[in-house]
């Protein structure tokens, strides 16, 4: 009988503490899928910032160093300078980068730090409760926008990838979904092309993800899916967004 | 001759440091404004990072991949450090942070201070934690401590600082460079990718029932080895002294230049400076102080080493402070002044502010 | 031995260099030496300064309230450090930029050298009156030698700045033979 499907084998054999629904899985898996794939689990670093994303080490067997809120890409800077040979990523919320972190993920891209940013969006502040979020939508209720984010009050809700890609120092940056399996098949391509332009050396690369945070959300996985579709994409366009010649 | 942020920087480079993160800020400038050629003749990385804050994270970051690096700053870009001094000091991360420092609070001035002694002692960032604080009074110090803080550092795996400021910066005084064989010890821990072992993970993240006490205690453990072993402290003290002057730092050489006034009018004085502020020389100020009685501490702050000058000091030794916290350096006339004054009053003056 | 003496002037008069020369010279007397620049609040408003000490035993404060010796090669240092210098303390004012009537001080060695003219017409150099007036200081006080001042000239002066070396030496060598420039040397009274 023929295998099809398996675990990567980077990927720790564990159970999941994630919530139903949550797309921090799916992510993991389609690093693990690049690690193997390039061969490199044994030189790879990863940083995940502060959030549920901070669990990484939990599921990926390689090396990683825990970084204070929102400072993953500045950790990330010095041990590429160190050892230029490893492949260094970060893992962020997107209140760890959006928020907190915004000076040191911009000037990390702006330097053209050879790094890799894996900036998973689920438009609120999940291991805190479920707050406001800099992406979070207007209009949606979180607990600290109970009556829904207010323009006047709150502004407008933040798009990093567009962003990002109009500095000189981004080579590639993207922004995938995971919530179909048509997008999860473009986002493992973004991935690998993000992993590729790192190990190229040719420069900062970046991997917007919109996932769901169904908990927060106070949806059913279904529901999450059925509103990423409708609320999320229409304002978090999906697609490549900068790709220069020597990434990808 | 050298100026004593170039010893500094000289001292890092001789211990193996490649790494340097940081940001502008008066008056420690001399120190990036110097590596930033210097670094690069000898193999090594200089960055001037967007922010303090980026600059400890590059720092813990450069540190986790097992490289000696360092940042430097003054005050105001210390207080943003110090999420990231904790982090290191959670996660058992070596590295050196300088503090040139300023006077304090808020912007406050560029002048000489000694305001900082708090923040770098008693940690300044969150949890249970301590730095290695070692605190220069000449320009050779200024180089041979540098060596040292990086030894500490990763002896202990814990943060060192520097804490000097203008007048050691500023200053140049002739510097014996001794080139000590570089010995950086083997860093097991350090990530470098999981190749021929498990996968390793630094943080400072414990969820786990008891984990975290479990993990203060042997952060404790390793303060109390600081303590016992790596505590380093002048002595300088007449037979029967009368009084014993405590300073550390800048101030330490108004206070040297006092004692030997004294001395030159025949009065009998003792003179301790303490040059780890932590580890604190506790023991030696107590067993000095039992056999003198009258202590004087001199600095350049509201009396902050004064707390513990009289944690440690015998009972009944009297403890007088001679404080000036703006930028103004006590002279040498000053102290000698307030030193006659104590020992003619003998038992008459009351403990504190003089 | 134990000495003390702030060099002041403008920015661009090559103070700072002027006490890195002298503690350079008196370093390889083997003496111990401090050099402390004026920092902070004090270095506004264009003014220059520096502290040297130079002693025989290990220096306690790099910095001094009265001091021993005072160059001065502006109107405003002389005015703000003068009553400073120590009774029978040394003075050597640069007066090309400092009228010498406004010297207070009756109790101290006043060395009035008109050095900026000097140094023009010795070695074609304006910019060399600081070398001059140096060189008068230590011809006057014996504090370091002028040969070690010349010594201190070959290590200091590197790179782009070699080539001043010759003029340099010539410079503190004219400031040696100052008592050729003024018309009195004007000792202690009493």
């Amino acid at each position: 009988m023929q295998k099809v499907f398996a675990r990567p084998q980077s990927m720790l054999e564990t159970t999941s503490h994630f919530c139903p629904g949550c797309h921090h899985g799916t992510v993991h898996r389609l690093l693990c899928e690049a690690i193997d794939h390039y061969g490199i689990r044994e030189n790879t670093v990863g940083v995940p910032g502060v959030g549920c994303g901070v669990f990484l080490y939990d599921y990926i067997d390689i090396d990683v160093c825990e970084a204070p809120h929102g400072r993953a890409p500045a950790v990330a800077t010095g041990m590429k300078r160190v050892a230029p040979e490893n492949f260094i990523f970060t893992y962020q919320g997107d209140g760890d980068l959006g928020a907190i972190g915004f000076s040191e993920v911009v000037h990390t891209a702006n330097r053209g730090e050879n790094i890799t940013v894996i900036f998973v969006n689920n438009s609120v502040y999940g291991m805190t409760g479920g707050q406001m979020a800099p992406t979070t939508l207007l209009g949606q209720r979180t607990t600290t926008s109970p009556r829904g984010r207010d323009l006047r009050n709150d502004g407008y809700p933040l798009r990093m990838t567009e962003m990002l890609a109009a500095l000189e120092g981004v080579v590639f940056a993207a922004r995938v979904s995971l919530h179909t399996a048509a997008h999860v098949k473009k986002a493992r391509k973004a991935v690998m092309k993000a992993f590729h332009t790192q190990l190229e050396g040719t420069g900062f690369s970046f991997i917007e993800f919109i996932s769901a945070c169904p908990t927060n959300w106070n949806l059913s996985s279904q529901e999450s899916v059925n509103r990423i579709e409708k609320e999320i994409i229409p304002y978090y366009k999906t697609g490549i967004f900068k790709e220069k010649d020597g990434g990808g | 001759m050298l100026q004593g942020c170039v010893a500094l920087a000289e001292g890092a480079i001789a211990a193996g440091c490649r790494y340097y993160f940081g940001y502008p800020i008066t008056p420690q400038n001399d120190i990036p404004e110097y590596l930033s050629g210097r670094l690069p003749q000898v193999g090594g990385v200089f960055i001037q990072a967007e922010s303090e804050i980026a600059s400890i994270n590059m720092l813990l970051g450069a540190s986790a991949a097992g490289a000696r690096a360092m940042t430097s700053s003054s005050g105001p870009g210390i207080s943003l450090m110090q999420e990231g001094l904790s982090y290191m000091a959670g996660s058992e991360l070596p590295g050196l942070v300088v503090n040139i420092t300023r006077i304090g609070p808020g912007l406050g001035g560029i002048a000489s201070s000694q305001g900082d002694y708090w923040q770098a002692t008693r940690g300044g960032g969150h949890g249970d934690y301590r730095l290695i604080v070692l605190a220069p009074n000449s320009v050779q110090e200024m180089y041979d401590l540098t060596i040292k803080a990086f030894y500490l550092s990763d002896k202990y795996r814990n943060p060192a600082m520097i804490l000097a400021d203008a007048i050691l910066g500023q200053m140049k005084e002739p510097v014996r460079l001794k080139k000590p064989p570089v010995e950086i010890p083997h860093k097991p821990w350090a990530l470098t990718g999981a190749s021929g072992r498990k996968a390793q993970i630094i943080k400072s993240l414990y969820l786990g029932d008891g984990e975290m006490e479990e993990h203060n205690w042997h952060l404790y453990e390793k303060y109390e080895q600081l303590q016992r072993r790596d505590t380093l402290v002048e002595i300088d003290v007449d037979d029967n002294a009368d009084i014993l002057l405590i300073s550390f730092g800048s101030c330490s050489r108004m206070v040297q230049s006092a004692v030997g006034m004294a001395r030159s009018r025949g009065l009998k004085v003792g003179f301790v400076r303490p040059i780890t502020l932590f580890p604190f020389p506790h023991d030696t100020i107590r067993e000095l102080s039992r056999e003198v009685g009258r202590v004087l501490t001199v600095e350049m702050n509201t009396g902050q080493m004064w707390d513990d000058v009289r944690l440690s000091l015998h009972p009944g030794c009297r403890a007088s402070l001679l404080a000036r916290p703006g930028g103004g350096i006590p002279s040498p006339a000053q102290i000698l002044s307030k030193m006659e004054k104590l020992l003619k009053a003998g038992d008459k003056v009351a403990e504190g502010i003089c | 031995m134990y000495y003390d003496i702030i060099l002041s002037g403008f920015g661009g008069q090559g103070i700072l260099l002027t006490g890195d020369l002298l503690a350079s010279a008196a370093m390889l007397e083997d003496k111990h030496v401090t050099w402390m620049p004026s920092y902070g609040v004090e270095m506004r408003g264009g003014a220059a300064s520096c502290t040297v000490v130079v002693s025989s035993t290990r220096i306690g404060s790099p910095i001094s309230e009265k001091i021993q010796g005072l160059i001065s090669m502006s109107k405003p240092s002389l005015l703000k450090y003068q009553g400073r210098i120590r009774s029978g303390g040394l003075l050597v004012l640069n007066t090309s930029f400092a009228d010498p009537d406004l010297v207070e001080r009756e109790d101290i060695t006043k060395i009035c050298l008109p050095a900026s003219e000097i140094a023009y017409q010795e070695v074609g150099e304006y910019k060399m009156a600081n070398m001059v007036v140096l060189g008068a200081f230590a011809a006057h006080s014996g504090v370091v030698s002028l040969e070690k001042l010349e010594e201190a000239a070959e290590v200091l002066l590197t790179g782009r700045k070699k080539k001043l070396v010759p003029v340099v030496k010539k410079a503190l060598n004219c400031g040696g033979s100052y008592k050729k420039y003024v018309r009195a040397v004007q000792p202690v009274k009493g």
